[in-house]
């Protein structure tokens, strides 16, 4: 276990100020993700253009600096990427933050990974990964519009 | 047996954590075990085990009677009545879901109102939410206060005539306030309107009299006062359990059973269907012995100190926010840091060997009028010194250094 892996001052310095968050004006696409266990919450939206890329990406919510350094790094990157790209870029972070040594995908430049393999401390505190997936899942769910349904039963009080 | 060695009695304090003593401040989410009740499941296990209440033969038989001698110990501990008025469950929770079916199909109907408090946790909110959806009841909220209170008067201004059962926390798990449930069950019988106490956080820390108390249904979890998972308690009046309907069907409630005809057992087998967890609830009476050794009000004098310690060193550490300030305090502290948030908080005390809760401690409908995502809490057990609150507050200290806060 290391903290200062974990802790790294990119991260303090994204879960401080996070960059693009904010709501993006005439999104396409979002999606909300929260974690019921922690309570952290992310509200994606993509703004995509005529080309399917990514025109703009921002996010709101609250959270961690785990889980806000992931979001704002994840929506750097993301933007300008072609929408059929951002999967592959996706599966291989979440692949990265659960097991593999790095990141694989030819999608993203080195300066890129550097950057992103930043979180790959959070795979030493096994309690810790859900923090950094949440806006990684939410952003595959705005992209399928794939927002799970919420439980109507327990709206309609 | 003395309070100052106590940590010698749990072998859990043996272990390292990251290189460090354990410093374990998490009691209210579960208590460490005390030797005597691990053993106590090793030595059923390996020597005496055998179901109970069925079988003749000799271990069914010395099982039974130590089964029925814990009903006996827990009777004597909480000061109700009649031994067949303690019934055992799979935790607290089964033991509101209980009430909340039995009395909740029995006696609610569309428009009746439940009353609970703002500071509930999920647990006892959560099993009423269900007639909600199937019988239409309405749930009110008494409020919390500023200081993490709700106050007998904050109880009274929501009662009505259609308030049919008022279900309330003992302590609360997060703001640590104590409420007074004495006189809230007075106020609501006034009323002709039964209490059900939520005790989970009451129970491992202050003397119980349920007859003194008077209320109806009072809940306990067994884990969280040094006995064993998987096993809680309902206390409820007689007259309830004799008027209400079993809950759940099964082995071991039945009297008779034909095709045609099914009678149910007595108390207090009419609530205890299926095998138990019988390991567990004998072990627990090795929990009951080790609290009297200590003797409760030794406890309650022990926590004390140690929460109002708590209070002052946090007070001191400017970045602390504490969020609650009750007049009356069990034996739970909850704070935020200032441009820290609690998850990393509870990642880096971890760090140091200090284990805290970091979330909204199955509170969220506290956190929401709290406006607070996530809080951290600190909570007490026999076992905790004011080192260990230092410890707490340097780990804090370490926090600040890591965010660079001030």
């Amino acid at each position: 276990m290391n903290l200062k892996e974990l802790y790294q001052e990119i991260i303090l310095d994204h879960g401080k100020n996070p960059r693009n968050l904010r709501k993006t004006e005439n999104f396409n696409k979002d999606a909300k993700g929260h974690n019921p266990l922690c309570g952290d919450k992310v509200h994606i939206y993509l703004k995509l253009n005529e080309n399917n890329k990514v025109e703009d990406i921002s996010f709101e919510g609250q959270g961690c600096a785990i889980s806000m350094a992931s979001a704002s790094i994840m929506t750097d990157l993301v933007r300008g990427k072609e929408e059929k790209d951002i999967k592959v870029i996706v599966n291989d972070f979440l692949e990265m933050i659960k097991q593999k040594e790095e990141l694989n995908t030819k999608l993203l430049k080195e300066d890129e990974k550097t950057k992103l393999m930043c979180l790959s401390g959070v795979k030493q505190y096994p309690m810790r990964v859900k923090c950094a997936t949440l806006s990684w899942h939410t952003l595959t769910a705005a992209i399928d519009n794939s927002q799970n349904k919420i439980d109507k039963e327990s709206l309609e009080i | 047996m003395n309070i100052d060695n106590i940590k010698n009695e749990f072998p859990i304090f043996n272990n390292k954590v990251h290189n460090n003593d354990l410093v374990y401040l998490d009691s209210a989410n579960s208590s460490q075990k005390p030797k005597i009740v691990v053993d106590r499941i090793y030595d059923f296990y390996t020597k005496e085990f055998s179901n109970v209440g069925r079988s003749v033969h000799y271990l069914a038989v010395a099982a039974t009677n130590l089964y029925e001698n814990t009903r006996t110990s827990v009777q004597k501990y909480i000061n109700a009545k009649d031994k067949n008025e303690i019934v055992f469950t799979k935790g607290a929770t089964e033991a509101i879901n209980l009430v909340a079916n039995t009395y909740g199909n029995q006696y609610l109907k569309e428009g009746d109102e439940i009353l609970l408090t703002e500071l509930e946790h999920h647990s006892n909110y959560v099993p009423w939410h269900y007639l909600r959806i199937k019988k239409g009841v309405k749930i009110e909220f008494a409020e919390v206060n500023k200081d993490g209170e709700v106050t007998i008067e904050s109880i009274e201004k929501k009662i009505n005539q259609k308030t049919k059962i008022i279900a309330v926390t003992h302590v609360s798990n997060v703001t640590g306030a104590i409420l007074p449930i004495k006189e809230i069950t007075q106020l609501a019988h006034s009323k002709g309107i039964p209490v059900l106490i939520d005790g989970c956080q009451g129970a491992p820390h202050l003397k119980l009299d349920m007859q003194d108390i008077d209320c109806d249904f009072y809940a306990i979890s067994c884990h969280k006062m040094y006995g064993p998972t998987g096993l809680g308690i309902l206390y409820a009046k007689k007259k309830w359990l004799e008027d209400l309907p079993p809950y759940q069907g099964g082995g071991g409630m039945i009297k008779e059973v034909k095709k045609d005809l099914i009678t149910y057992g007595d108390l207090p087998n009419k609530y205890e269907a299926g095998t138990m967890a019988t390991a567990q609830v004998i072990a627990f009476d090795e929990s009951i012995k080790f609290l009297n050794k200590i003797g409760i009000n030794n406890i309650e004098k022990h926590e004390k100190e140690l929460i109002e310690y708590g209070y002052e060193i946090l007070r001191k550490n400017n970045s602390v926010r504490l969020i609650s300030n009750p007049k009356q305090k069990g034996s739970a502290i909850s704070f935020t840091l200032d441009g820290i948030h609690a998850h990393d908080i509870a990642t880096i005390l971890d760090e140091e060997g200090v284990a805290i809760r970091a979330g909204h401690h199955c509170c969220q409908i506290l956190h929401d009028k709290l406006e607070l995502p996530a809080t951290a809490r600190a909570s007490l057990g026999v076992y905790n010194t004011k080192d260990d609150l230092d410890k707490l507050n340097e780990a804090i200290n370490k926090c600040k250094k890591i965010f660079n806060t001030k």
